[in-house]
């Protein structure tokens, strides 16, 4: 079989174009030194320059990144109770009920959650701020990180548990120094995965706001109504390099790992047999 | 000097280190352990066999304290240990999978229990050195469980059962994932460790020749039940039931009728124009009371002519399984029953003297089997 054909070139081709193409328009136009967004007037680094200068746009930033670390963090926590207890509860009465209600938020339509929130919060008289936007973002992340971490618990073994409390330790030591440990790698993959959703949340962010707190994607949906500027063009730019550093280190890290781990397992047979 | 047979359980002042009352534990409406009564003693290695389902596991976890009995109780050096929770019973277990701990060194692993205890650093240290040299594993101190083969990683669960200095140590299944050649090595070697630490051994196993090699003593189980308590020889030699005798090897059963003879024998009529099987019988039976005769294939003899012996029944050979050791010879007889015959293939190069579809006899004594109510 011919592994390079011209249909599977043109494939490959259309794919990585539609994936690919409006965010690389969007790279080159913020090197542009021209302030119309379409005219191209030679390379410049000035609009960097000036996202830096711009206070709004660092205040909705800082705003962002304090909602993402606080409610990922919250989220994780609460979704890694609930997958312990969803996996390890066993068959108790209400228990699809339950798992399904865990897991509803995953396909509600956002519009539906924030608005809900929004009610809530009007509702108990919380004034609308940082606070609740880290609420709701908590709420709907939460469900993901219980996906990934429950996924991981299915194939814990328990006995590793139970060898840890036979040894001495009580239910929370053995949690705190055997089972946390060893599901550490899905804990922080459902922290990064509630950090990114809190990162790009647009629409409960927009929901659960107030006048004080202005995420950063609420801020360049306002300023691109107004017409795109070079300077939304520089700072996607940089989320877009932020994220691709990040996913990149990540999956290398991995990758060693197991190719690590493969290595020492193959040593070790090796050695049985030898 | 000979020494002393190890022998506790025929003592009636020794105390046991653990004592069973009348254990009943249920999951829903499923029986796991049946009313049971059971002494364990000091230094014993002891054996529960059973096939899976048997009771054997649940009967280990409630030692352990992962399962506390529905009814009754368990005593460890008298007291009741129902309320105690694992992490505060002196006992340990090695697991089936082992169940190392993957981020840990094997050092960290066999160190763990001892770090629960706020154990001085030294003292630690010392100990777990003393562990790895007990189970030769001072080279791979510093290796994660993944990295050692499955025969090392055995030996660490070994070693970090042991750190503790338990009372009483459980082995549930612990060579069931070995080959069978590290198996066997495995069974010396636990019993050499068993003997150097002088703890006590419970092991669950399904595979009776393991439980004859290492155990003092086998508790045959069955259905939530034990069947029959015994040291291995008393119970390969003197089963209480048809089960025991089946369980454990391989044996020839055959029902019948019992009639009383003059001097203590039993004569069963088990066939129509067969000659009745005469046996010695170590319980009462009444005349015309049902039997089971087992016998073990290696006490049956096999001969070309009729032999003088007290049985002998003429067949003709089915089938022969050469084991290289010994040779196994299913005999029909003339009523369509099977007997099977062992031999011992203690010449080299001998000829065969027999083959398929020929003519033998089979003969034993009438002290070879064994005579049973059910």
């Amino acid at each position: 079989m011919r592994r390079f054909s011209w249909f599977n070139a043109t494939s490959l081709t259309l794919g990585f174009a539609f994936l690919y193409l409006p965010m690389i328009i969007l790279v080159i136009y913020s090197f542009n030194a021209s302030k119309l967004v379409t005219v191209w007037a030679g390379f410049s680094t000035k609009w960097y320059g000036e996202l830096l200068r711009n206070d709004a746009f660092l205040d909705a930033a800082w705003v962002t990144l304090k909602v993402a670390v606080m409610s990922s963090s919250f989220a994780t926590v609460l979704g890694t109770m609930a997958a312990i207890v969803l996996v390890r509860a066993g068959r108790f009465y209400g228990r699809t009920l339950f798992s399904g209600m865990i897991y509803a938020p995953l396909v509600m339509p956002e519009v539906i959650t924030g608005l809900s929130l929004l009610l809530l919060f009007i509702g108990i008289g919380l004034d609308r701020g940082v606070l609740t936007i880290v609420l709701a973002h908590t709420t709907f992340s939460m469900c993901y990180v219980s996906v990934v971490v429950s996924s991981r618990l299915v194939s814990f073994d328990q006995s590793l548990e139970e060898a840890a409390l036979d040894l001495g330790c009580t239910p929370f030591q053995a949690f705190r120094l055997v089972t946390l440990p060893i599901i550490a790698p899905a804990v922080i993959s459902g922290w990064l995965l509630a950090f990114t959703l809190s990162l790009d949340d647009l629409v409960i962010a927009s929901f659960t706001a107030g006048p004080s707190a202005t995420t950063l994607p609420m801020k360049i949906w306002s300023s691109v109504r107004l017409g795109v500027s070079p300077e939304i063009n520089a700072l996607s730019t940089l989320m877009i390099a932020i994220v691709a550093v990040g996913v990149i280190t990540a999956s290398l890290v991995s990758k060693r790992a197991a190719v690590k781990q493969q290595k020492d397992e193959r040593a070790a047979e090796r050695a049985e047999a030898a | 000097m000979a020494l002393d047979a190890f022998a506790p359980w025929e003592d009636p002042n020794a105390d046991p280190i653990i004592h069973f009352q009348n254990v009943t534990k249920r999951f829903g409406d499923f029986t796991a352990i049946d009313d049971l009564t059971i002494d364990i003693y000091e230094k014993e290695f002891f054996a529960l066999l059973g096939p899976s389902g048997c009771g054997k596991t649940t009967l280990m976890r409630m030692l352990a304290g992962f399962e506390t009995p529905t009814e009754g109780t368990i005593l460890l050096q008298g007291q009741n240990i129902a309320p105690v929770p694992p992490n505060k019973r002196a006992v340990n277990m090695m697991f089936q999978s082992y169940a190392l701990f993957p981020h840990l060194s094997v050092w960290e692993n066999i160190a763990f229990g001892l770090k629960r205890d706020g154990m001085a650093k030294n003292d630690i240290n010392d100990r777990v050195d003393e562990m790895l040299r007990l189970t030769r594993l001072e080279t791979f101190a510093r290796r994660k469980p993944h990295q050692i083969s499955g025969g090392q990683r055995q030996r660490v669960a070994l070693a970090r059962s042991l750190a503790k200095h338990p009372k009483l140590l459980l082995l549930d299944e612990p060579l069931g994932a070995l080959d069978k050649k590290l198996r066997q090595e495995t069974q010396f070697e636990l019993m050499d460790i068993q003997e150097k630490t002088g703890t006590t051994f419970v092991i669950v196993t399904h595979d009776q020749e393991e439980a004859m090699t290492v155990a003092s003593r086998v508790a045959v189980m069955d259905h939530g039940k034990i069947i029959q308590v015994a040291t291995p020889d008393a119970i390969y030699e003197t089963p209480n039931s048809t089960y025991v005798a089946d369980f454990i090897g391989d044996v020839n059963l055959i029902e019948g009728k019992a009639t009383s003879k003059d001097n203590d024998k039993l004569s069963i009529a088990w066939a129509e124009g067969q000659p009745e099987i005469v046996g010695t019988p170590t319980t009462e039976f009444g005349n015309g009371q049902t039997v089971h005769f087992a016998i073990r294939p290696e006490k049956v003899a096999i001969s070309a002519e009729k032999p003088e012996a007290a049985n002998a029944l003429q067949g003709k050979i089915l089938d022969i399984a050469y084991l290289g050791n010994i040779s196994t010879y299913h005999v029909e007889l003339a009523g369509g029953q099977v007997i099977k015959a062992q031999t011992a293939n203690n010449r080299r190069l001998s000829r065969r003297t027999f083959t398929w579809e020929d003519n033998v006899w089979l003969s034993f004594t009438d002290t070879a089997g064994v005579l049973l109510e059910r």
